[in-house]
């Protein structure tokens, strides 16, 4: 267990290594980064003294270990518009974004499951079936249409929940809601495969035949076993969620991180856009770590040739 | 596998919903007459401006113009935006599918069948494209590169190929040592021949699904990027540069935003339905 554990964290730092070294040479696409750096109203010896100030005059080698070792201390620099760190930029929108993500796990997690569950256990009723079209289609809405016709149907016909901006626990729904609502689709779809799969097995059936009652079969056997699936995508629909809020947070007004992203973008705050990618991945790297980690605690199988089923 | 990407439960061996795909199929092919032939379709100049007409709800006439859905912010014809702006979500999809999946077919392929440090290479840094989300990775080469066409055609196909490298690769290693394969390389035959004649040909399939799934996901994206502003700039008709607009009159003007949007869902289903249809005729390991 203890190898598995530490051979997977080898592999998460490779890749936070491997994040960097991307994001190092995106910067550097268009030749010069110090372009993406400066005010676009900068004289020539504004961009001399900015190109000095940054190393960027250096060996790229150089520049590469310069850029690794600030990272690694978690300074991702300084915001050139606001003249703030952007760990400090980054820090104070962030609370907002993990209370929508937060939110959107909630419905989508809250109700997909159950609903992946009544698709499988009543999967021939003319109902479910609908009902299973219904959520299949509803992978294919982007976000941002289900976020506007939310904001048209209960903001402004119905006048129950505000548009857009930050308050109360009433702001956070709609935008919970219009991001949740593809996760939950996909949580109801792996569970009802899950739930497919266990109940075509044999220890259902030989259950059923010895009696056990319906209820106890489902929490103590398919429950269990169909968990293990839905578990690991829970980990991926997570950092899905934190993807997808950036384009939530716009259609909402919702100051996270995401709206964050798209300011920086407009205002040319390249740090800033930087730091948040950066982030971003590290978060999606330990998050699929904890995954692996809950998957093995899970499924104690897979413990012992270090590899998935 | 992966550092990233749990491959075993999130592709699950899926049980099909029945809903037949031909449907699906037409109005999928729909939206592609109307992009090829919009001059002829669209009943107005997608960008000639009425400011008399601004916002003018379907159905309605303003100065001799009849805006079957409606006009937007500047009083064009909204069903003409929509129809040019299905030019744009197709071409980028298409190019962005295309220039994706022969970097990653020919680079996947290249590391199944070389192995060696090609292969670490190359699947290296497949796993670590992977292990960010495509939309974090677009935005910020978006922020370096400029919006525009060209680039978030460019932006898609660099966060795209890894998908394709990956499934190449995972075809070719279970073929490469087939019978015929050996035998053609006993025969003489080049790497080059190899791998483009026969075992292109065989792995074709599953890079097919991937190409048309991938499809579907390269509409959203175009759109989510036109949405935030680093997609293709005004006045060219987006779909997703529209949603944007629309989003700021929905109280006074529904419409804007209503339309397009069930274009960019209906086609995103489409390719979606379509992908999975396609996935169960030729791939085996779904059956």
């Amino acid at each position: 267990m203890v190898l598995f554990i530490l051979r997977r964290l080898g592999q998460a730092l490779i890749a936070i290594f491997g994040v960097m070294t991307l994001v190092f040479f995106i910067q550097r696409l268009t030749g010069d980064p110090t372009y993406l750096l400066v005010p676009e109203t900068a004289t020539q010896a504004d961009i001399e003294a900015m190109r000095r100030s940054l190393g960027l005059d250096q060996p790229i080698i150089v520049q590469y270990m310069s850029f690794l070792r600030d990272i690694a201390q978690f300074d991702f620099g300084r915001s050139y518009v606001q003249r703030i760190p952007v760990t400090t930029i980054i820090a104070s929108r962030l609370p907002y974004t993990l209370q929508l993500a937060g939110g959107a796990l909630l419905v989508s997690f809250g109700l997909g499951v159950p609903l992946g569950v009544v698709m499988a256990l009543w999967r021939d009723r003319p109902a479910t079936k609908l009902l299973t079209g219904f959520v299949f289609a509803s992978q294919s809405m982007p976000t941002f249409w289900s976020g506007i016709l939310f904001i048209l149907f209960f903001a402004v016909w119905l006048g129950w929940l505000p548009p857009s901006g930050a308050g109360g626990i009433e702001n956070l729904i709609l935008p919970s809601f219009a991001l949740g609502l593809l996760s939950m689709a996909t949580f109801a779809r792996v569970t009802r495969t899950a739930m497919l799969d266990e109940l075509s097995k044999d220890y259902v059936r030989s259950a059923r035949a010895r009696g056990v009652a319906t209820p106890r079969l489902f929490w103590r056997h398919l429950a269990r076993n169909a968990a293990i699936p839905v578990i690991s995508v829970a980990a991926l629909e997570i950092s899905q969620l934190l993807a997808g809020a950036v384009i939530v947070e716009t259609v909402f007004a919702w100051p996270g991180l995401g709206l964050l992203t798209v300011q920086s973008i407009v205002s040319r705050d390249f740090l800033v856009v930087q730091g948040i990618v950066l982030i971003g991945a590290f978060v999606t790297i330990a998050l699929n770590f904890t995954a692996d980690i809950l998957y093995s605690v899970v499924d104690p199988r897979i413990r012992l040739d270090g590899s998935r089923p | 596998m992966s550092a990233a990407e749990p491959v075993v439960a999130t592709k699950p061996r899926r049980r099909k919903v029945r809903v037949g795909v031909w449907p699906f199929v037409a109005i999928f092919l729909a939206f592609v007459v109307v992009a090829v032939f919009a001059p002829w379709i669209a009943p107005h100049d997608p960008n000639t401006q009425n400011l008399l007409g601004r916002l003018k709800p379907p159905g309605t006439e303003a100065r001799n113009v009849l805006y079957l859905l409606g006009s937007d912010e500047l009083g064009r014809d909204l069903l003409s935006r929509i129809i040019y702006g299905a030019r744009i979500s197709l071409s980028v999809a298409l190019l962005s599918v295309v220039l994706s999946s022969v970097v990653g077919s020919v680079l996947g392929m290249a590391a199944g069948y070389f192995r060696g440090w090609f292969e670490t290479i190359v699947m290296r840094v497949v796993d670590i494209f992977l292990s960010v989300p495509a939309i974090l990775l677009a935005i910020i080469t978006v922020a370096v590169l400029g919006p525009g066409f060209i680039n978030v055609v460019i932006v898609l196909a660099l966060t795209r190929w890894p998908r394709y490298a990956r499934v190449a690769y995972g075809q070719t290693l279970s073929v490469a040592n087939m019978p015929y394969v050996r035998i053609a390389k006993f025969m003489g035959a080049g790497p080059g021949r190899i791998l483009f004649l026969h075992i292109l040909p065989n792995i074709i399939g599953p890079l097919t699904v991937v190409a048309t799934l991938e499809f579907g996901l390269m509409v959203l994206f175009e759109a989510g990027l036109s949405f935030l502003g680093l997609g293709v700039q005004p006045p060219t008709a987006s779909w997703g540069a529209m949603l944007s607009v629309g989003r700021n009159y929905v109280a006074t003007a529904f419409w804007i935003a209503t339309f397009p949007g069930l274009c960019l869902f209906l086609l995103i289903l489409s390719v979606n339905l379509i992908g999975d249809a396609l996935r169960d005729r030729l791939d085996p390991k779904s059956r």
